[in-house]
Order: structure tokens, then sequence, then C-alpha cells
């Protein structure tokens, strides 16, 4: 069935490029505002529907390892792990309660527990392609340690589809934590980003690190900015933090609340638009922008606001990284480059020879991770 | 006796050894240039002694700027350019091209900034892996990967392979522990990947270069994800009667929430020949044994070694030892860290295998390697990185028997299919280099290995750097004559091979 299912994917692929129709690939359509909008007027665009390719091939907790097509959806994925005491330690931001992994795995976006245990990239073992030529690829695989051959799994995380659609992907798991606690901190962002300097180089397990200008906590309305700390590993490793930094410990209900908001953007600062965000190197002190929002323990930072995107970006560039237009509100406010940071011009030779190897006549996705590609 | 499988590189003209030299005069110094034979017989072979190569000449530049004018003056001149670091690695990776240009990189051997509180350093590619733990640790870090061969091997070789180690299963490979790398097109233009921040714009090459063994660019600056040092750290050492139920006690700890700091295993005949060699206190009458490791704060120690403990019982133990002092720790390390050295002891040579296995498979890849030995009339050790399915079979053999070579060389390919047929990978960690390349037609269907040729010509167009490594052409695997195996599957999977 899944096979069949495949070959009827692939089928519609090659049809699409003998008519040179560009390939719009879509799981739940919930992160169709990011990136750039496809370069191509929409009656021409085939849509590649990947939710008819779901379920989970392969699960092996004893390896922490986990298989499923990419129509799989995150709600069930995580519904599985945690009957086995395990998770997706990136965090995948949902967006949509139908999110899939296969939307999670091509926009690359891990959430705020990334912080402490790593990227989506970190957790990536294989995926399937299939490719322009209506081929199925296969990269990686469902072990930890591969090193035969490029690592072009890892390339497709995040490639927003431009080099295919995926169709399944095996990633690492990780335990749930014995212990999980959430700390608050009533406080202003430069001593939000003060205590949080520390927590690349301690061995306090910070997993998460966040402040909101508003942060809108369940039954703590006098408390205005606050940093919440997300403290989870085993008990022992829990109760010396704690004890280390004090704050206020929130329920278990709040923070789970709290951090789903920031993760899946649906707390009230994220409707600002134009929505920036700006990576940069840990321990950067307050830009020069108003910060609604950090995550990562500073290391991403969440702006509204209407400066130039030259000006954004160069101001990201200067802490060591990068900026992107997240969420606008109509397409005016796009830059002519694009909403993602320019590339450098001999990274753009490379990524654009990939995209003629991988797709050589530019029907994936066009333009919506790199403009002109 | 050497085995070298060069491919025919077809569009390469033989070039003219005095024009080459004149070329590199014009961008080096005359003493970071070594032509005579005594002097380029050092680098004939890397860790891999099986293969041996002469290169045309040999570089050791001192500065970004020389490696640039190399890189241009072997594109003009159609020279093809082999990357090398400390040599240490396994696979051959660095072996030189004999019309090629040998490029050592020994000399960047700088560490050139340590920011402690975001736990980074940034490095030359020569700054030995060691090296940077001794650095770091007056500010309470190190860098977590620890290959084995760390006093010797060098970051650049250790991003070039994705190197691990022992502690990669909670700490994780090298990729996990890189943030940006400055890589070198042929045309000497500079490309930065990755990034101090979270993540970097575009599509993830800094993924692709890690692990690409010298053939995408060369990489003059690392920068490294430092890690806290533990307060504490304590290993268990645990007895089995049987591999199986080794491997099981492995499977349970695991599946009881528990990512140790490492999780290694050691067969019979490895603890037999480590044990005269560095006195680690085995136990020889163990048909195998784990090391089970935990760090953290004392009181988290105490319990995480107290849960594990009480896993191994359960699963089956026959004997559970716990270091008490920090010295009793290192010895029960050093044993595995020394396995290779002691398989240098006990046999004139030995051929390390790197295969990676889903973990359920252990005990049949075990036995079914037990056979092989057998059959090939070789011994063979096993040292295992446990928690994460990473098998290290060591192959005695002696090299001035040239009958044994090739033995030697067949056992190991078997091992690999082996590998490749219980759903696994010919190599976790060592690379592919020129030893494992015919296994490739053997892991990948023909569509894969183009898309490889693909990324190698997107990132290197001339096709010079690091030429006929890793990806096999199409005659290579017509002429080794071995299938592609599907999924994991066998075809006629239920023949007995061995």
């Amino acid at each position: 069935m899944i096979d069949y299912r495949i070959s009827e994917l692939s089928q519609q692929v090659m049809t699409a490029r003998a008519n040179y129709r560009p390939i719009r690939i879509i799981g739940a359509d919930s992160k169709g505002f990011y990136g750039n909008p496809m370069r191509s007027s929409d009656d021409a665009v085939h849509v590649l529907d990947m939710r008819d390719l779901s379920g989970i091939l392969m699960y092996e907790p004893s390896e922490l390892v986990i298989r499923a097509l990419a129509g799989t959806t995150v709600q069930e994925l995580e519904t599985v792990l945690a009957e086995h005491g395990q998770m997706l330690a990136f965090d995948p931001p949902r967006f949509h309660p139908e999110s899939t992994i296969g939307g999670v795995f091509a926009s690359g976006l891990s959430g705020p527990l990334g912080f402490g245990y790593g990227p989506l990239r970190h957790y990536v073992l294989g995926a399937r392609l299939l490719d322009a030529q209506g081929r199925l690829l296969r990269f990686g695989g469902e072990v930890m340690k591969n090193v035969a051959g490029y690592d072009v799994s890892r390339l497709l995380a995040g490639s927003m589809g431009m080099f295919g659609a995926v169709v399944d992907v095996s990633l690492k798991v990780m335990p749930i934590p014995e212990v999980d606690r959430s700390l608050v901190f009533c406080l202003g962002q430069e001593q939000a980003l003060e205590i949080c300097r520390q927590f690349r180089s301690s061995a306090m397990p910070v997993k998460a690190a966040a402040w909101m200008a508003d942060p809108r906590l369940e039954g703590m309305n006098d408390c205005g900015p606050a940093l919440v700390i997300r403290l989870a590993g085993s008990k022992a490793a829990v109760d010396h933090a704690r004890k280390r930094l004090g704050g206020q410990q929130l329920t278990t209900d709040v923070a789970q609340a709290w951090w789903t908001a920031l993760k899946d953007q649906t707390h009230a600062f994220f409707s600002g638009r134009p929505l920036w965000r700006l990576a940069v190197s840990h321990a950067t002190g307050p830009l020069p922008y108003e910060t609604g929002c950090f995550d990562w323990a500073g290391e991403i930072r969440w702006v509204v606001c209407d400066d130039t995107p030259e000006a954004i970006r160069d101001v990201a560039e200067g802490a060591g990284g990068h900026a992107t237009l997240f969420r606008y509100a109509d397409v005016s406010q796009i830059p002519a480059d694009g909403v993602f940071h320019p590339l450098s011009s001999p990274v753009r030779s490379v990524v654009r020879r990939l995209k003629d190897e991988f797709d050589p006549k530019g029907i994936f996705n066009p333009g919506r991770f790199v403009v002109d590609l | 006796m050497n085995l070298n499988r060069q491919d025919e590189s077809v569009d390469l003209v033989i070039p003219d050894v005095q024009e080459c030299l004149h070329a590199l005069r014009a961008v080096l110094p005359e003493h970071c240039i070594l032509s005579r034979p005594q002097e380029r017989k050092p680098y004939e072979c890397d860790g891999l002694t099986l293969y041996k190569q002469m290169p045309l000449v040999v570089v050791l530049p001192e500065t970004e700027v020389q490696v640039q004018g190399v890189l241009r003056a072997c594109k003009r001149l159609n020279v093809p350019v082999v990357t090398r670091g400390a040599g240490t690695g396994l696979s051959g990776g660095a072996m030189p091209h004999p019309q090629g240009v040998l490029l050592g990189m020994s000399k960047f051997n700088r560490i050139k900034k340590i920011d402690p509180e975001a736990a980074i350093a940034i490095v030359e590619p020569g700054v030995r892996n060691l090296a940077v733990s001794q650095a770091v640790a007056q500010y309470g870090l190190y860098y977590a990967p620890d290959p084995s061969s760390q006093i010797a091997c060098t970051i650049g070789g250790n991003v070039s392979e994705n190197s691990g180690g022992v502690h990669c299963l909670k700490y994780g490979l090298t990729l996990h522990n890189v943030l940006q790398v400055r890589l070198l097109t042929l045309d000497g233009e500079v490309m930065t990947l990755g990034s101090q921040a979270p993540d970097a714009p575009g599509p993830d090459l800094l993924s692709l270069v890690i692990g690409s063994e010298g053939m995408l660019g060369v990489i003059t600056e690392v920068t490294l994800r430092l890690t806290p040092l533990p307060e504490s750290a304590r290993v268990i050492m645990a007895s089995f009667d049987d591999v199986e139920t080794a491997g099981q006690a492995v499977a349970d700890v695991i599946g009881a929430g528990i990512i140790p700091a490492g999780l290694e295993m050691m067969d019979q005949r490895a603890t037999e020949m480590v044990e005269p060699f560095v006195q680690a206190g085995y136990d020889l009458q163990a048909k195998a044994i784990l090391l089970c490791e935990s760090d953290g704060t004392a009181v988290e120690v105490e319990q995480e070694i107290e849960k594990m403990a009480n896993v191994l019982k359960k699963s089956g133990a026959t004997r559970i030892e716990v270091s008490r002092t920090e010295e009793e720790r290192q010895r029960f390390w050093a044993g595995r860290k020394n396995a290779f050295p002691a398989a240098g002891r006990v046999s004139p040579d030995y051929y390390c295998m790197d295969g990676t296995i889903p973990r359920r498979q252990l005990a049949k890849v075990l036995r079914a390697i037990e056979d092989l030995s057998r059959q090939f009339g070789l011994g063979c050790a096993n040292v295992f990185h446990a928690g994460d399915g990473n098998l290290h079979p060591l192959i005695l053999f002696n090299s001035e028997n040239p009958d044994e070579v090739r033995r030697a060389d067949k056992f190991g390919a078997a091992i690999l299919e082996l590998c490749v047929q219980v759903g696994g990978t010919i190599t976790g960690e060592h690379g592919v280099g020129i030893e494992k390349i015919n296994q490739m037609c053997v892991q990948f269907d023909r569509d894969t290995l183009d898309m490889f040729l693909s990324v190698k010509r997107s990132f290197d167009p001339d096709g010079l750097l690091n030429p006929d490594k890793v990806i096999p052409t199409l005659a290579r695997c017509a002429e080794y004559g071995k299938m592609h195996v599907h999924g994991g599957q066998l075809p006629f999977g239920d023949l007995p091979r061995f």
C-alpha cells in the first residue's frame, strides 16, 4: 500500500515535470506562512500532498530510533513515543494540530528545548527522497553513527523542499527526563540576558530559557516581564540547579501551556507583524530593537519592527548570526532577496549547483528557500 | 604487501613535476615543499598501512594565503590535492594520489580563540583533539568527542571523518560539536559554513562537509562547541556469560531511560588481549564485559550508578564492579582505549573494521564474525561502542605473509557486507576512504551513488579534491560484482552464507 502511494506520488512528479509545472509539496500546510512565497502563479502549481503517506514504519525504543512516513502527524509520533517514555528532544513547533513530521523536517525548525538538547539536525539519522526524476533515494539509515557517503539526509533537513519531497525520515529519540521543572524570574530583558550568559558553560541541566516582555503567565499577573527557565534531567541534578538559581516554580500545567504557546506561537506577542527572528551568538547583549521575546537563552530574538531588512540583517550579522522575516502582514513587506538572510557568493554558487544537480528543471518549491532557485 | 585500489583516472594527464614544483615555489617558501623521495616517504600512507602510495610532492603551508595559492596552482595545472591532518585515519582517506599534491595541514596548529562563557573554541585544523581539552580545562570545559587516537589526531581530520569516541552516545559525534567551519574551494575562495548562532541561513552545507573526507574543500578553521566538565564520573564494569546477554543488557539500560556517558562492550578475545598490556583488572572469565559510565554531580552519579547496576544485575550480569576513584576509572577505560595498540602487541598486524549495526542484531553479527574467523583462519577480537551500535572487529594477521594479507582483506570485506545485510552501515566513524570503496557498491544503489557524485561536483567541479575516494564509479562496482542489498534485505535471505 505504501509502495503504491509512493509510486503514485512519483507519477505525479514525473507528470508535473514533463509539463513544466512547479510542484508545491505540502503536509498539513501549517507552515505555509514560512519562507518565500512560491515563484509561480497558483493555477500553474501542482500540489504534492504528502498526507496520505502516513504511519510509523519502525520504532525501536531500546535503540532510540523511530522511522515514520512524511505525512505522519507530530501529534501521533509524540503520543507513541510518550507511551514508551521517549520524546522528540528538539521540541518541534506544530503551529497546527495536524502538523506533519515531513513538514517539521523540511522547515528545519526546533523549539525551546532545542537549546539544551540540540536542534533538529542533531537528531536526523536518515531520509528517503522522491527526486525530480521520480526516483526514490535513500540517504543515511537507522543507526546512530554512519559516515558512509555524504550526509545528504541532514542537507535535506531544513531545505524547504528545494531538493525534492521527503518520503520518510529516521530520527533519534530521547528518554523523557525524570524531572522537568520550570522556574520564573520576574525581571527585565537586560537582567534576564545576564543570567542566561552562564547557561552554555555551566553543568546545570538548563534545557530551555525564554523571556517575554508580556509573558501572560497564568496566576502571575503582577509579574511583568519574566524569564522562564526549564530544568530537566535527573532529580538530583534538577534539585541542585533549583537551589542555585532560586526563582518561583510553575505548576506543570501552567508551565506546559506557556512553553507550548511560545513554541507554537499562539501567544499574543506573535501576532505582531512583521515578525523577525534573529539568531545570534551566545551572550549577545540587548539589541537596538525592542525585543518582545527571546528564546534559547538569548540566542534567538523575536522582534516586531519596521526597520529596513538591510538594517536588521546588519544587526544580526554584527552579533554573529542572521535574520529571518518569519511572518509578514503582506508580501509588500518581503525584501527583494527574500525572507531569509542572503548567502555569500561562494556558498550561493554551491547551493545553485546542488539545486541544478538534484532538480535541474527547478520544479520543487521554486523560490521558496532561495529566491531564484 | 600493498593493496592499492586506485580507479583509473582517465582524464588526468601525468603532470610535469618540474612545472608543478615551479608553480608551488611561487606561492610557498622552499622549506614548505618536500620533493625528495626520503622526505615524501613518511606521507605514503595514513593509519591504514595496507594501502601505500608516494605523492608527487608534499606541501606543508603555514598560512591560509599559501593554501589558497597551492589550490589555485593545482587547479591551473589540473593536479589532484589530497589533504592530510595527523595521518591517523584508518580508511586510507589521506592516502596520496600518485600524480597529486599531498597537502599537510600540520602547521595549522594554533588555538585562535577560547570563549569560556559561550563555551566555544576557534581552532586551526592541525590542532590535536586532546590539546583542545587541555587548553580549556582551566575554564572547567572540554571538547567532548574523544576518538581513541585523540592524543595525535587533529580537529581537521575529526571534521573530515565525523569522528566519534567512547563518550558520543551522550555527547554526540563531531557533527554535534562543531558550530562553524571555514572552508576553501579549489578556486581558493572562502566559505563560512554554519555559525555561532543556533543555525545558519541556507541549506545545511556544514553537515555535508562534516565527514566528507577532504573531497569538498580544505578546512582552515573550525569553531568547536565545548562541554562543561562533569563534577564527577564513575564507571561500572559488568561481566557476562555470553555476548547475547550483554547485548540485551545494553538494550535494557537504554530502555530504562538512561543515556550513559559511555557504554562499551569488549568480548573475551579483546579482554584477553588488552589485560596483559594495561592490567585494567578485567574479568577474563567473562565472555563479554560492559563498561557503563555515569557523569554529573556527585549525587546524580551515585544515583545513576545504582540504577544502572540494578538494571545490569537484572539483565544477568555475573559480576559488577564500580570504580571508586578517578585512577580506577581511568584504569577501567585504559583497556578499552588501548585495545588497538594491544592488538599490535599480540599480532604483527591488525586490521580494524568499523561497521555500525542495529544493536538488536549484535549477537547474530558476532556469531557470524566468529564463523568468518574460522573460515579465513585469522583471529578477531571485538570491541564495540555498544550504546550506538558501532562495532570494531580487530582482525589479526601478519603483513609479511601475502596470503594472510589477502585473507584479512576478504575477511574485512565480508564483515562490512554483513553489517549492511542486517540494516547497518559499512562505516560508523572511520570513513570510507579507499578501504571501503568497494563496499559502497553494496550499501548504496547506483542512483544514490550518483547523487553523491552530484554533491561532489557541486563543491568541486574540477574533481581534483581527494579524487577516486569514497564514491565508487560504475565501472568499479561492476568489477567488484557485489549486489546492493536493498533495505537491509539480503536477496535469498534464508540461505546460510557462512
